[in-house]
């Protein structure tokens, strides 16, 4: 309770929007008014009391797929990001404290992998390994932990020439210490900054790969496949594409609007790195 | 103005500052809280003072500037007949520059570093429309010939990473000279040099201000500085003003307590422990050193230490004393030569080295902030050597911790806060615990005190010594203080250039007969009496004319 009250009024929002989308995507089943895939009415039916944000262009509930895109959407995005941040920020970390040719070795490699096109990249793993969600997540994870690496690699070496670094090495502590205890907590801010706005490209990457047909795989919903197979209405002033992408856009500020308010917490005076 | 010999006149000034911590409501605090000072054309005004005690912010409201949220909020400023507060922007930058000029602390970070010397030097001037190019060019090359810089006509030509510290602190004086203003504010133009550097600054400065009859604030925090170069001195506390009159009488007559505590300071003297037959905790011999690019730092050192005693290192920045501290920590592995410590020798490298050899040696940095880990409570800083040398835990552990806090002269309640909430000397009093709290048999204080003010850093050279004649413990303090080096030190290690130059017991060392560079460093020291400097230095021409 402590936690929210110290938030700003913004974040308060931020949270809120975040929880409401949570929730849905863990209760669609109740919540949704119709099934998934059920095909309910006629294509690209207007907004009525019968369909809240009117139909698809199969004729499929809006609200109800918005409500099911959510939690594809939201676990693999989340998931991907989550992971690409434990890994990257562990390596860019673990280089720079042992230096010499353990970071040459993770950095060169590291470039390796960020000079090739992230989305070709994707594409052609993507097609070669079987196509699960689980691979989906990992080759997400992968791909953006390369950016990771780079900031929390620059921002440990920063960290790592601090006196206080120099001391716990003096005492003699273990280089996992001195990563997850002297490093870590000094890096937190910087580290949220980019985590809002990872997870905001996680959520625009799944949507162009499923947008491509190497996401989410029809008929199940996600935010990005919903604005693809409704983009065709557009021309036609039918706004179908546009609630998703609305949903995508709220999501994103939402989460951002968190992150900022916490990171104005850890950069605060009270234990402020100067 | 009636008076026409009133250059600077300072009424009821109040400066106020912007505090926003991010989260909370911005609020407004009071800095400095109505001062009065005047100045005569040609004279020198000292602010002393520790830091927070407004000297910098009253200095550059003499040029209506305020740094960062910082506002002049009451008050008047009349510099030669004019109320300079309610100018307009482009009207107080006719000021600046023109008839004031600021020589600030750092001139290492306040040249551009892609600019020639010279260029910098007489930009003022030419911004102004005061003179002709060649003209001040000439100007430059005369002040340069004043200030005693090498090969004053070309000197301009540099660029600022190819002249000393006190050669560019000297360009900086000249940069506000250039222009011929009427008051120039120095803020702690010497408080970075070394002693050796800081007496020919002094010097320089004390004559052009006097030959071209400028007025000049002269900020500092080192009284015995002050005393050499004003006519007046205030002395200032909290933003307010404690004393306030000529050197002679503040220095040899100060009324106010704080001013007296000032003016003593530095009283402590430990008595030298005789040198002992027993086995020395730490015993150099013969250490050499480089760093990667294989520029020798340390030639031929040996030095030894004895248990519950102090060896104290001094030297100039560069003479390699730090870096002695690095080798004996291991940091920095020597090339040649061995170390002894409690009669084992120690392994070269930091890895090699066992955990209880890590114990007994421990190590208190200069700047204290960046010492202790920023996200880590005072308990859980002093608690980690506990728990990871003894695997004390749990409620011991916090019992043991506060006792190191009592230890300290620093209670409970600190037990739960951050670094950041400290003071400069409750953090270093913190990083001292926290070398205690190892049990160890040889602690390493490098430059503890130097980023103290003066009444402070008196506060923790008692400390250590009561800790140490409670312990036990053997400190090597590296210093380039010689007051602090009277003051605690046992035996005395002096370097020049990575050569040890004398070492020996303190009563030896400081003893004449001197060897030319530690008579050059003695002599160096400012000591608290008025025309100490033209004695000095009237004491080196007739030796050198002697040679």
């Amino acid at each position: 309770m402590k936690f929210i009250k110290s938030l700003s009024f913004g974040a308060k929002i931020g949270l809120i929007g975040f929880l409401v989308f949570a929730l849905s995507a863990v209760f669609a089943p109740i919540i949704a008014p119709y099934g998934e895939t059920e095909i309910v009415g006629e294509g690209w039916e207007p907004v009525s009391a019968q369909f809240l944000f009117g139909t698809d262009q199969l004729g499929r509930d809006l609200l109800t797929r918005l409500i099911y895109g959510a939690r594809n959407t939201f676990f693999i995005a989340g998931a991907a990001t989550v992971i690409s941040f434990c890994m990257g920020t562990f390596l860019g970390f673990f280089a720079a404290v042992m230096k010499g040719w353990i970071d040459q070795l993770l950095s060169r490699f590291n470039d390796m992998m960020m000079s090739f096109p992230t989305l070709i990249f994707a594409l052609v793993v993507l097609s070669v390994l079987p196509a699960n969600i689980i691979t989906l997540i990992l080759v997400m994870a992968v791909l953006d932990s390369t950016r990771v690496y780079r900031l929390s690699r620059a921002v440990a070496v920063d960290i790592e020439v601090m006196e206080f670094v120099e001391a716990a090495r003096l005492r003699g502590e273990k280089q996992m210490w001195v990563i997850f205890r002297e490093i870590l907590p000094n890096a937190l801010s910087p580290l949220f900054a980019e985590f809002g706005l990872r997870f905001a490209f996680a959520v625009l990457f799944l949507a162009t790969l499923s947008f491509l047909g190497l996401g989410i795989q029809p008929p199940e919903a996600d935010w990005g496949s919903m604005v693809k197979e409704n983009k065709d209405g557009i021309v036609f002033g039918i706004p179908a594409a546009l609630i998703p992408a609305a949903a995508i856009a709220t999501l994103t500020i939402c989460v951002n609007l968190v992150v900022d308010s916490i990171l104005q917490r850890t950069t605060s005076l009270k234990g402020g790195r100067g | 103005m009636a008076d026409n010999n009133l250059l600077l006149d300072v009424r009821d000034l109040k400066i106020g500052a912007t505090i926003q911590v991010p989260g909370e409501k911005p609020y407004d605090i009071e800095i400095v809280h109505g001062v009065s000072f005047t100045l005569e054309k040609g004279k020198v005004l000292g602010l002393i003072g520790e830091s927070g005690a407004g000297k910098s912010t009253i200095g550059l409201s003499s040029m209506a500037y305020g740094r960062g949220s910082v506002e002049i909020t009451g008050g008047e400023v009349w510099l030669d007949g004019e109320q300079i507060l309610g100018h307009s922007h482009d009207q107080i930058r006719k000021v600046r520059g023109r008839k004031v000029a600021y020589v600030s602390q750092s001139a290492a970070a306040s040249f551009n570093p892609a600019h020639r010397l010279g260029d910098q030097v007489i930009e003022a001037a030419m911004e102004h429309g005061l003179s002709s190019r060649s003209e001040a060019k000439a100007f430059a090359d005369h002040l340069f010939a004043k200030l005693g810089l090498p090969d004053p006509d070309n000197f301009g030509r540099r660029y600022p990473h190819q002249v000393s510290g006190g050669q560019l602190q000297r360009a900086m004086t000249a940069m506000a000279l250039c222009s011929k203003p009427d008051l120039i504010v120095f803020d702690e133009p010497t408080t970075a040099l070394d002693v050796t550097t800081q007496i020919d600054v002094l010097a320089a400065i004390k004559d052009a201000i006097h030959d071209t009859g400028t007025a000049a604030l002269y900020i500092t925090h080192d009284l015995a500085v002050v005393a050499q170069i004003s006519d007046d001195i205030m002395v200032l506390r909290n933003g307010e003003m404690v004393e306030y009159g000529s050197v002679d009488q503040i220095i040899n007559n100060p009324q106010e307590d704080y001013t007296k505590s000032l003016v003593s300071v530095r009283s402590i003297l430990k008595e030298e422990g005789g040198e002992l037959d027993a086995e020395p905790v730490l015993n150099c011999r013969n250490i050499t050193a480089s760093y990667s690019n294989s520029i020798r730092v340390l030639h031929d050192v040996s030095m030894h230490l004895h248990k519950g005693q102090t060896l104290a290192i001094v030297g100039e920045s560069g003479s390699g004393k730090s870096t002695m501290a690095r080798v004996i920590t291991g940091l920095l592995p020597q090339e040649t030569g061995d170390i002894y410590f409690k009669g084992q020798q120690l392994p070269r490298e930091l890895k090699q080295r066992s955990k209880e050899e890590l114990r007994s040696l421990q190590m208190i940095y200069q700047m204290a902030d960046t010492a202790m880990n920023p996200r880590q409570t005072i308990g859980q800083i002093i608690g980690r050597p506990i728990e990871f040398y003894f695997g004390v835990t749990g409620r011991e552990k916090r019992k043991q911790v506060i006792e190191l806090l009592k230890k300290i002269e620093l209670d409970e309640n600190f037990y739960d806060r951050y670094p950041a909430e400290l003071s400069g000397g409750q953090k270093q009093r913190v990083c001292i615990a926290r070398a205690l709290a190892a049990k160890p048999d040889l602690i390493i204080c490098d430059e503890v005190t130097s980023a103290l003010d003066p009444l402070v850093a008196d506060g923790i050279l008692k400390l250590l010594l009561k800790l140490q004649k409670e312990t036990g413990v053997a400190y090597l303090f590296i210093t380039h203080d010689i007051a602090t080096v009277r003051a605690i030190s046992d035996s005395i290690a002096v370097m020049y250039m990575g050569k040890l130059v004398r070492f020996g017991p303190k009563s030896q060392v400081l003893e004449p007969p001197f060897d030319d560079y530690t008579d050059l460093l003695l002599s160096s020291v400012p000591e608290m009496e008025l025309g100490w400097l033209e004695n000095v230095l009237k004491h080196r021409k007739m030796e050198s004319a002697g040679h």
